[in-house]
């Protein structure tokens, strides 16, 4: 195995796919936004929990490869509890991590993702429950039992 | 299994490494590889006959002229067309496909049912989702069989579908996910016999066996040259000529009209009138010469090979745990798809490009059909002339190392 394909499906990122943080429908939510990327088929719901405009609670459903679940999961650890301004500004650091490769220091675990750069074929892959929750957090607040449109 | 000891030397493009191991290319169902021949065929004609056709009376634009109809009369004897006018050049299987589905939606009203089936590459289904919104016409669906599609059409539902109101009827010849060929000569029978045009999608199969398109009955058929080693960019319309005759143009402009004043214009015949603007020469006469290697080569020995790799990767692929195979066990053309339930088709792929191994993950431009069987996405490796059982055997190392680093 390559060292780039090791550096791709880091520990963090197998552990994340073998064992999804806050995986399923949010009962609570009240902001829902579905991601997908047509190319491969990936598929990825955000759901959140607003409380003003603190980040309460979230979780992500959805399928797709292990780049594109293990990030979700992920996201959702990270994301708890920030306001849009800092969910917004957490996503501006890890679209730097996966198109360059540089991790800044202060950012822990999302660092695991640094290997994507090599491949730009995914990270479309790793930025798509990103897009689904900075679109959750822009969007209408909406009933979390609505079907999704493209379901 | 047929084998042509020098068939990769002809193949350029697979004397290459990639990630420091021998390239397996197993795409060729995205695109196939290019011979020699066909690229030779392309330098030849841009370094020596460039020109524009039907229109110079120059040297060159009649050596232009002669070898696009020339490729014409190639492509018609490739398909056993009844006359060179019923070819028709489109830039590919979907431009073909679009073109015939515009122009028979003319005449098609509500009430009208336009007839598909569950296994169509978005290339044969939306264009007919898009004619039957323009014309009001009703779409229906011939079901697939089997919790892996792999009972093929359900040609008992297709009786009860194939009622008088059913005035197209398009399907695939071989289907791009399953590995299975539908028996066309006998869809065609049935579909004429209410009185409905059939479309065949022939995009996987024109280059991977005998094709006759008199035997199959069919009035219309599509394809690309890209898949059959001739270049991108071209493709082929098929249209008996009566049906082509009643089909209005979709593209206007140049090239197309018979004549044009002011007030209007007057179209030109089959197959001119459905080629506005400067076609593909290039491409025509490197589709020519793609015919001229595959018939070389004996269309029912590539058929065989195909089938051969096939049931082989089946067969081997079978025993991996946890794999799960779509389409027939027996039988298959020369693809196979397939997936797991913990590793994704993409972080499959990536593993494989490791190993030099070019593979297809996704939905495969067949999303419904893979929402039917509960699939986000499949592997894909399809099969060609120059692919060898040796290939096979990388393409299972590959599998069982990335099952392994997955699975721990």
């Amino acid at each position: 195995m390559s060292a780039d394909l090791t550096e791709l499906y880091q520990q963090v990122i197998l552990d994340h796919n073998r064992r999804p943080r806050n995986r399923g429908r949010l009962p609570t939510a009240n902001r829902v936004a579905h991601g997908d990327n047509p190319s491969c088929g990936d598929q990825c719901s955000v759901y959140l929990r607003l409380d003003g405009d603190r980040i309460a609670e979230l979780s992500f459903d959805g399928s797709g490869c292990a780049i594109s679940q293990a990030s979700a999961s992920l996201m959702t650890t990270q994301l708890k509890g920030k306001t849009t301004a800092q969910a917004e500004e957490l996503y501006r650091q890890f679209h730097d991590i996966v198109t360059t490769g540089q991790t800044p220091g202060e950012i822990s675990d999302l660092a695991a993702f640094a290997g994507v750069h090599t491949f730009p074929a995914r990270i479309k892959c790793a930025t798509l429950g990103w897009h689904a929750a900075l679109n959750a957090l822009k969007g209408d607040a909406a009933p979390a039992t609505t079907e999704l449109p493209s379901d | 299994m047929p084998t042509w000891p020098d068939v990769r030397a002809d193949f350029p493009i697979l004397h290459q490494r990639v990630h420091g191991h021998p390239l397996v290319y197993l795409d060729s169902g995205a695109t196939a590889q290019k011979p020699r021949a066909v690229i030779a065929a392309l330098v030849r004609y841009y370094e020596q006959d460039n020109s524009n056709v039907h229109r110079g009376l120059h040297a060159l634009s009649m050596r232009a002229t002669d070898a696009y109809e020339a490729a014409r009369a190639r492509v018609a004897q490739f398909l056993h067309a009844a006359e060179p006018a019923e070819v028709v050049f489109t830039r590919g299987t979907t431009d073909s496909l679009n073109l015939v589905a515009r122009g028979l939606a003319a005449d098609l009203r509500p009430g009208d049912v336009i007839l598909t089936t569950e296994m169509e590459h978005h290339s044969n289904l939306v264009p007919w989702q898009q004619a039957a919104q323009a014309s009001g016409a009703t779409l229906r669906y011939v079901p697939v069989l089997g919790a892996n599609a792999e009972g093929g059409l359900d040609l008992a539902a297709l009786d009860q579908l194939l009622t008088p109101q059913v005035k197209v009827f398009a399907f695939t010849h071989l289907s791009n996910t399953l590995g299975l060929l539908n028996p066309a000569a006998d869809l065609c029978r049935r579909a004429r016999a209410v009185g409905a045009v059939t479309v065949v999608d022939a995009a996987q199969s024109v280059g991977h066996g005998p094709l006759d398109v008199q035997a199959l009955g069919c009035d219309f058929l599509a394809f690309s040259g890209h898949k059959m080693c001739g270049p991108t960019g071209i493709g082929v319309l098929y249209g008996r000529r009566a049906r082509l005759d009643r089909l209005p143009p979709d593209a206007t402009g140049g090239g197309m009209v018979a004549s044009v004043d002011y007030e209007g214009a007057r179209w030109k015949p089959a197959p001119e009138r459905f080629e506005a603007g400067t076609p593909p020469i290039a491409g025509a006469i490197g589709l020519a010469a793609a015919c001229d290697y595959l018939d070389a080569l004996g269309r029912e020995a590539i058929a065989r090979h195909d089938q051969d790799l096939a049931q082989l990767a089946y067969e081997r692929l079978a025993p991996l745990p946890g794999i799960r195979l779509l389409g027939p066990a027996t039988g298959r053309r020369g693809l196979v798809c397939f997936a797991f339930a913990d590793v994704h088709a993409h972080d499959v792929v990536t593993f494989a490009d490791e190993d030099g191994l070019a593979l297809r993950g996704g939905h495969h431009c067949n999303q419904p059909l893979m929402r039917k069987l509960g699939l986000a996405s499949t592997t894909r490796a399809s099969f060609y002339v120059y692919n060898t059982a040796a290939e096979i055997d990388v393409l299972v190392a590959s599998l069982q190392r990335t099952l392994k680093f997955f699975r721990g």
